[in-house]
C-alpha cells in the first residue's frame, strides 16, 4: 500500500486490503492463517499492518489452516478478538474444527474468499467451499461487492461477540472477482467503528481466578439437548442480526438485510443470486426491464440462519424463479441453494416454478448473453408451466 | 503372578543424581514431604485401575499449580477426566480435538499474551500446557507441534506415551516399541507384532532448538517433579515426554505399573534425561543395565517374544536398547565437557 487511507471518501482499493483494514479497524488482537489463493492479500496486509506498528495484534503464522483455526479457537476462548481469513482447500483443511468453534460458541471473524475445491485443482471461484460447510453452525454471509465485503467483516465482530450470539461468522465473497478487483470502497473512520464495536468481553473465558471446563465429551444423554441448544442459539441470531444491522445504518449509513431484492416488488420472473453475480444479474434485469419486462432480483445475503420468512415473502408473488447455483451436490439434487429453496417452498400453497442453473464453476465466466439465456428459458418454462431439469450452463458438450 | 513379582523386587537401585548437581541455578528441590498437597486434576475420573497416566498427570500439574491452563487432545485422560457435566480439572482446561492440542494451546499462550500487553489482563505468570497422548503427538499431531515448537510459544507440551492408541483400544502407534503385539499389530504367526521402531519424540523436538526437553516417569516423582519446574520456567517452548504404563493395553498387572515404570528405567527402555539448551544430561544414570527380560515379562504385548521363536529378535532389540543408551552416554559425556 502507498500513501494512506483517508476515511470517508470512497477510494480505489482492492478488496482484499479493504477486508484487511476493516480487521484493522475492529483492533484486532489476533490474526492467525496460512497462506492460500486468493485469500492471501489479506492476510499478507495485516502482517504488514502489524509489523509496522499500526495494529497492536499478534500475527501467528501457523503451519496449516487445521491449525490457523485450532489458534483462533485458543485465541478466542482466552478472551482475544480473533480474525482469519482461507479459501477452498483450506477452508476444507479447517472443515472438523469449524464444527467444534460453533459448539464451543467461540466468536471467531473469518473472511472466505470463495474459490472452487479440487480436484480437478483449481484456484478460481465458485462456492463449492463454502457448500461444503454450510452446516458447520457459523453465521454465514455473502458480500457482493467491496464495500460490503469490509462493512459486513466489521459487523460480522458485532454480531459475533453479542452475547445472546456469541457464534463465529463466516463472511464469503467471490475469490478474484472480488479479492483481487480494485474497487471504490469507503472506509469509516476509527471513531464510528470503535462506538460500533465495543471491546470485546467473551460469554466465556479460561480464567485461572474462575477455571471452567470447555469442550467436554457429551455423552448419549446429553449430545442431543447440546445440539438443540446450538441450534436454538444460531436461529435465535437472526433477532440479533437484524438489530446489529440496523445499528450498523445508524452508524455508517449503509443498509443490510437477510434476503435483498431488486426492482422485485411487481416481477413475475425473479432471479436468485448469492455473491458477487448479483452486481451482474442487476444490470440484465435493468437492461430486461427497459424493454419492459417484468423481472426482478433476489439476493440470499444471510446463508445461515436461512431467512426462510423473509426469503418466501420475497418470492411469494412471482410466477416463476431461477435459481443460480455455485456448487454441485454431487448424486443428490444438482444444486445446493436450489435444493433449500425447494425446500423452503414445498410446504406453501403458492410456490414459484423454479428452474435451476449450475454456474460459473471454478472461475468460469457467466456473461450477460448467459443471464440473458437463463432469463428467456425461465419465461419460457414459466409459459410451458413445466420446468426443465436442471442445467449447467456454458458447458461444452 | 508370584513369579513375576519376584522379578521385580530387588534390593539395588541405582541412585537419582539430584537436578541440583552441575545445575546451581536450579533452586526447586523437591522432596516428597516438600510436594503440594493441593491438586488441580482431582479424584473420582474414569481412568483404569492402575493408570500411570492419570498419575503422571496429577503429579504434573501439583507442581504447575493453580495459574495454569490446559489444552488437551482427544484421547484417555480427554474422556476420563470431562464427561460433562463432570469434570476432574479444577483449572481452566479445553478440549477440541485430536490432532491439534499443540495449536490450540498456542492460540491462548498467544492470546493471554496480546491481551496482558494491551493491559486488557492483568500482567501475571500463567503457564499454558498443551497435553495429548502418543498418538496425539507423534502421528496425527506431529504437525501441529511442530508448528508450536518452531514458532516459539512459551508453553509446554506434555506427551503422555503409552505407546499405542489406547482409547480406541489399543492400536499401535508411531511409539509402539518394536515387537510389542496391539489390536492393529498383532503377533501373529508370521508376524512379530509391531515391526517399526519408536519414533524418537524427545530428540524430534530438541532438533527445533527448543530451550527444555526431558524425559519423565512417574515412577520417578522426584525427578518428574524438578523436570516439570524447569519446563515451567524455561524462556520458550518446552517439551515433556511422559513415559506412563497403561496396564489395560499393556496386559500388565494394575499393581506393576509403578514397578514397571522402574524396571524401564533400570533395563535402558526409557532412560531419563533432560536436554536443557541442546545440552543433554542423564538423571538417573544406570550404568548397568538390567537385562530387558525383565522388563518385558511382565507385560502379555511382549510374552510372545519369550518363546524360542523369536531368540533372535529379542537378541536384537536388546542390543538396540543397549546401543541405544550406550549413545545417550557418549552424548551426556560429551555434553559434559561443552
Amino acid at each position: 500500500m502507498s500513501g494512506p487511507i483517508v476515511a470517508g471518501k470512497p477510494v480505489g482499493m482492492e478488496v482484499s486490503i479493504a477486508i484487511a483494514e476493516a480487521a484493522k479497524l475492529a483492533d484486532v488482537d489476533i490474526v492467525a492463517a496460512y497462506p492460500i489463493t486468493p485469500q492471501t492479500h489479506i492476510v499478507e496486509h495485516l502482517a504488514e499492518i502489524v509489523a509496522d506498528g499500526d495494529l497492536d495484534a499478534e500475527f501467528i503464522p501457523v503451519e496449516s489452516e487445521h491449525s490457523a483455526m485450532s489458534v483462533c479457537c485458543g485465541t478466542s476462548a482466552a478472551g482475544a478478538r480473533t480474525f482469519t481469513a482461507t479459501s477452498s482447500q483450506g477452508l476444507a483443511l479447517m472443515h472438523e474444527i469449524l464444527f467444534i468453534a460453533s459448539a464451543l460458541r467461540l466468536p471467531i471473524v473469518m473472511a472466505v474468499a470463495n474459490r472452487a475445491l479440487s480436484g480437478p485443482i483449481n484456484i478460481w471461484n465458485d462456492h463449492s467451499d463454502v457448500m461444503a460447510n454450510r452446516d458447520a453452525g457459523w453465521v454465514q454471509v455473502f458480500a457482493e461487492n467491496g464495500q460490503e465485503s469490509l462493512d459486513l467483516t466489521i459487523w460480522a465482530f458485532r454480531l459475533a461477540e453479542d452475547k445472546r450470539v456469541s457464534l463465529p461468522v463466516m463472511v464469503n465473497f467471490d475469490g478474484f472477482m472480488l479479492s483481487h478487483v480494485v474497487e471504490p470502497v469507503t472506509l469509516p473512520d476509527a471513531e464510528t467503528v470503535r462506538k460500533f464495536l465495543p471491546p470485546f468481553e467473551p460469554l466465556q473465558r479460561l480464567d485461572v481466578d474462575a477455571p471452567r471446563s470447555l469442550g467436554p465429551v457429551g455423552i448419549p444423554d446429553i449430545y442431543t439437548e447440546a445440539k438443540k441448544a446450538q441450534l436454538q442459539v444460531l436461529l435465535d441470531s437472526y433477532g440479533p442480526i437484524l438489530e446489529t444491522w440496523g445499528a450498523f445504518e445508524k452508524a455508517f449509513g449503509r443498509r443490510y438485510r437477510p434476503v435483498e431484492t431488486y426492482r422485485a416488488d411487481d416481477a413475475e420472473i425473479l432471479m436468485l443470486t448469492m455473491g458477487g453475480l448479483g452486481e451482474t444479474a442487476m444490470s440484465v434485469v435493468d437492461e430486461r426491464r427497459a424493454k419492459g419486462e417484468k423481472v426482478g432480483l433476489v439476493r440470499i445475503r444471510l446463508w445461515r440462519p436461512f431467512p426462510f420468512d423473509e426469503f418466501r415473502k420475497a418470492v411469494a408473488k412471482c410466477k416463476a424463479l431461477a435459481v443460480l447455483d455455485r456448487a454441485i451436490s454431487f448424486g443428490g439434487p444438482m444444486g445446493p441453494v436450489a435444493s433449500e429453496v425447494k425446500a423452503a417452498l414445498y410446504a406453501d400453497a403458492h410456490r414459484p416454478l423454479i428452474v435451476e442453473f449450475v454456474v460459473g464453476l471454478g472461475g468460469r465466466d457467466v456473461t450477460f448473453a448467459d443471464f440473458h439465456r437463463m432469463w428467456d428459458e425461465t419465461a419460457a418454462a414459466a409459459r410451458a408451466g413445466k420446468a426443465p431439469a436442471p442445467r449447467m450452463v456454458g458447458l461444452r458438450e | 503372578m508370584s513369579a513375576q513379582r519376584e522379578t521385580t523386587t530387588r534390593s539395588e537401585r541405582p541412585a537419582l543424581t539430584p537436578l541440583t548437581r552441575g545445575n546451581p541455578a536450579a533452586l526447586d528441590v523437591f522432596s516428597a514431604r516438600l510436594l503440594p498437597r493441593e491438586d488441580y486434576f482431582s479424584a473420582g475420573h474414569r481412568a483404569c485401575q492402575g493408570c500411570a497416566e492419570a498419575l503422571a498427570v496429577r503429579l504434573i500439574h501439583k507442581v504447575l499449580g493453580r495459574n495454569t491452563i490446559v489444552a488437551t487432545a482427544t484421547g484417555c485422560m480427554e474422556i476420563i477426566s470431562s464427561s460433562y457435566p463432570d469434570t476432574a480439572w479444577k483449572i481452566p482446561w479445553m478440549h477440541v480435538a485430536f490432532e491439534n492440542a499443540a495449536a490450540v494451546g498456542s492460540g491462548i499462550e498467544a492470546g493471554l499474551r496480546v491481551l496482558m500487553r494491551k493491559g486488557r489482563l492483568p500482567k501475571r505468570r500463567i503457564t499454558v500446557v498443551a497435553m495429548g497422548g502418543d498418538g496425539a503427538t507423534a502421528d496425527i499431531g506431529l504437525q501441529a507441534l511442530s508448528g508450536m515448537l518452531e514458532r516459539g510459544h512459551k508453553m509446554i507440551y506434555v506427551c503422555y506415551d503409552n505407546e499405542a492408541y489406547m482409547n480406541t483400544g489399543i492400536q499401535r502407534s508411531g511409539t509402539t516399541p518394536f515387537g510389542a503385539s496391539t489390536t492393529t499389530s498383532p503377533a501373529g504367526r508370521v508376524s512379530i507384532g509391531q515391526q517399526t521402531w519408536k519414533k524418537p519424540m524427545p530428540a524430534i523436538c530438541a532438533a527445533h532448538g527448543i530451550p527444555y526437553v526431558a524425559t519423565v516417569n512417574p515412577s520417578y516423582p522426584l525427578d518428574l517433579a524438578e523436570k516439570v519446574r524447569r519446563a515451567q520456567k524455561a524462556n520458550g517452548p518446552a517439551y515433556l515426554h511422559v513415559y506412563a504404563a497403561c496396564p489395560t493395553g499393556w496386559r500388565l498387572a494394575p499393581d506393576l505399573a509403578i514397578e514397571i515404570g522402574r524396571l524401564a528405567v533400570e533395563t535402558g527402555v526409557a532412560p531419563l534425561y533432560e536436554i536443557v539448551d541442546g545440552r543433554l544430561r542423564l538423571t538417573c544414570p544406570t550404568p548397568k543395565l538390567r537385562p530387558l527380560v525383565e522388563y518385558l515379562r511382565p507385560q502379555g504385548r511382549f510374552r510372545h517374544l519369550l518363546s524360542e521363536d523369536h531368540k533372535d529378535e529379542l537378541a536384537v532389540i536388546q542390543a538396540r536398547v543397549a546401543a541405544e543408551y550406550a549413545e545417550l552416554e557418549r552424548r551426556a559425556a560429551e555434553d559434559a565437557r561443552r
